[in-house]
């Protein structure tokens, strides 16, 4: 009886096995083929920029400053605008990102002060940048009379990476064990010697990684630094954090928004020095973060 | 000793209300012009009018044109990004060998990590004219070519959070489909979606979030003319461009002109807000807890 049911039922079961085994085929190549979609378009992407850009590329290119001629241009100002800048903005957002999160780990993790702080941070990580771009604007700009200077540019970033900059100060400081704050109380230190002296060398490399790279999203950000007034066309070299200044997306902007073809190979050859730019910080980043691993493992 | 421990603690809390303050001050500067704006211009013409001109002689105060054309361009961004993202992060989650995900991953962060410019250029000089090869009543700047690269930004965020939803799903889930004789395909799609579905969803609605406040593509490939219209070939304006717009040219502070880039922040932000605490809520309320 059994082996009866078993003998008609099989074409069916196998018909269906078969079919959703190669369904599952199927669905593996559409969604691997995507992924390799994504990656082409990353490939295109590197690709449009080197093919028109690298031919522009030359010492005179980093070190001219801008031009009605575009074969003249240069991104000598906004080089020094952007370098300036993100200084500047690591010199605000390093100490108080760094204060910030001492407070939240090891000092007031379960009041409700610090609950409240916490909620803040996760919703400002999610503010679009240009809102505080207006935020820069009417604070520093206006009311605190600022202008559209360097400092009230890096004030703006460092407001806009310091969720970034707590939030992994915050795992750097966690990944401290507890052992050694223990150890420094046994031997009669404070609080806060034991968190100077203990607790933020150990944690220093994952601070400085965090910063890195909170930093180098900085670096591309466009939108706030126009908000603020920095300038498009600057024929001098940033002196002080008071001086007016450009930075390089926004000299790319203002090269790709002409409609000239020369104009955009220059806008291609300042995308390769910006990515370069980037390129670099992320491997400082990814190169502090993996000595941190290895001297936690020894 | 113990007096300086506190003048620590103290100082180190204020640093922490640095963020606090950050809100604070956002909130305030845009209510501020926000409230003069409306002194001059009525909240009702404001956001039911379909005209947006405020820097012709015969200024039209209608934000309509703008908000249509940032949900057009989050439209189209969000038709590249949520099935291709979520695609991508089945494959990761469910299928990839670990090595393979070990490259892929760090892959898809680079593209996260491009800044918004870079993609403006992208948008303009490279999509632009290969879809209109493709397609050729399409403008030189348009709501489509902008859109698409947008989802290609965004594609990496929506990824990489649905494949963390997806990791979070326990293992015996999957071992009791597979002991019912369910594909792996059949696995993905009814149990471990399913499953991840809360996390999942808060990553399509950070997603949106990202594109609306997205700028630099828009100002940069969708040309700066606010239009009311839901075709994607021809110029249109976001609210993000219009800011940007605004901010290039030299508005004295204090100007109505000024203050309309104050008034469609305000927008901006309650919508991006709204959005971050519908993703925080869908997140936390609907949370499988296993």
């Amino acid at each position: 009886m059994a082996s009866a049911s078993t003998a008609l039922a099989t074409p069916d079961v196998d018909a269906g096995i078969a079919r959703r085994r190669t369904l599952d085929l199927v669905f593996q190549a559409v969604a691997l083929l995507v992924l390799l979609a994504v990656l082409a378009a990353l490939a295109a992407l590197v690709y449009s920029i080197l093919h028109d850009g690298l031919g522009r590329l030359s010492w005179d290119f980093l070190t001219s400053y801008t031009s009605r001629h575009a074969s003249h241009a240069g991104i000598r100002p906004a080089l020094a605008g952007s370098i300036f800048i993100i200084v500047l903005t690591a010199g605000i957002a390093l100490p108080v990102g760094v204060a910030a999160a001492i407070y939240l780990e090891e000092y007031g993790t379960r009041s409700r002060m610090a609950r409240l702080i916490e909620l803040n941070i996760a919703n400002l990580a999610a503010v679009p940048s240009i809102i505080y771009g207006l935020l820069g604007l009417g604070l520093f700009v206006r009311v605190l009379g600022f202008g559209g200077s360097i400092l009230a540019g890096a004030s703006t970033l460092a407001l806009l990476v310091l969720p970034v900059v707590i939030l992994s100060t915050r795992e750097a400081l966690r990944t401290v064990p507890m052992s050694l704050r223990e150890g420094s109380y046994a031997l009669g230190a404070t609080k806060w010697q034991t968190i100077w002296y203990q607790v933020l060398p150990v944690a220093l490399p994952g601070i400085l990684t965090g910063l890195i790279l909170a930093l180098s999203r900085a670096i591309g950000e466009t939108a706030p630094l126009i908000t603020i007034g920095a300038l498009t066309y600057v024929p001098f070299l940033p002196d002080s954090v008071w001086s007016p200044f450009t930075v390089l997306p926004i000299q790319i902007f203002n090269w790709v928004s002409r409609p000239q073809v020369e104009f955009a190979q220059n806008a291609a050859a300042a995308i390769i020095v910006l990515l370069a730019l980037l390129l670099t910080m992320n491997a400082t980043a990814i190169w502090l973060r993996d000595r941190f691993q290895k001297r936690r493992i020894s | 000793m113990k007096r300086f421990e506190f003048l620590i603690e103290r100082a180190l809390l204020l640093c922490a209300l640095v963020s606090v303050a950050t809100t604070v001050g956002i909130v305030g500067v845009l209510l501020f012009e926000t409230v003069e704006f409306f002194t001059e211009v009525s909240i009702v013409e404001f956001l039911t009018g379909t005209e947006w001109t405020p820097l012709f002689a015969n200024p039209k105060f209608g934000v309509w044109p703008l908000v249509l054309g940032t949900l057009l361009v989050s439209g189209i961004a969000m038709a590249v990004a949520l099935p291709l993202g979520l695609l991508s992060a089945v494959y990761l989650s469910e299928y990839a060998p670990p090595p393979m995900r070990r490259v892929l991953k760090p892959v898809l962060e680079v593209l996260a990590g491009v800044p918004t410019v870079v993609y403006g250029y992208f948008a303009l000089l490279f999509v632009t004219p290969l879809l209109q090869s493709l397609m050729p009543s399409l403008a030189g700047f348009n709501a489509l070519s902008p859109g698409i690269v947008m989802g290609i930004m965004i594609l990496p965020l929506v990824s990489s959070l649905a494949e963390d939803a997806m990791q979070s799903v326990p293992n015996s889930l999957r071992e009791g489909a597979y002991a019912l004789g369910a594909t792996r395909m059949q696995t993905a799609l009814t149990v471990v979606v399913p499953a991840a579905f809360s996390g999942i969803t808060a990553a399509f609605i950070l997603a949106v979030s990202r594109a609306v406040g997205e700028t630099m593509i828009v100002a940069i490939a969708a040309g700066q003319q606010p239009r009311a219209t839901i075709d994607p070939r021809v110029p249109i304006e976001t609210m993000t461009a219009y800011i940007v717009q605004v901010s290039l040219g030299d508005t004295p502070a204090g100007t109505l002109e000024y203050r309309t880039i104050f008034a469609v922040g305000m927008l901006l932000f309650l919508g991006t807000f709204g959005l971050n605490l519908a993703s925080t809520w869908v997140r936390e309320r609907y949370r499988e807890v296993y």
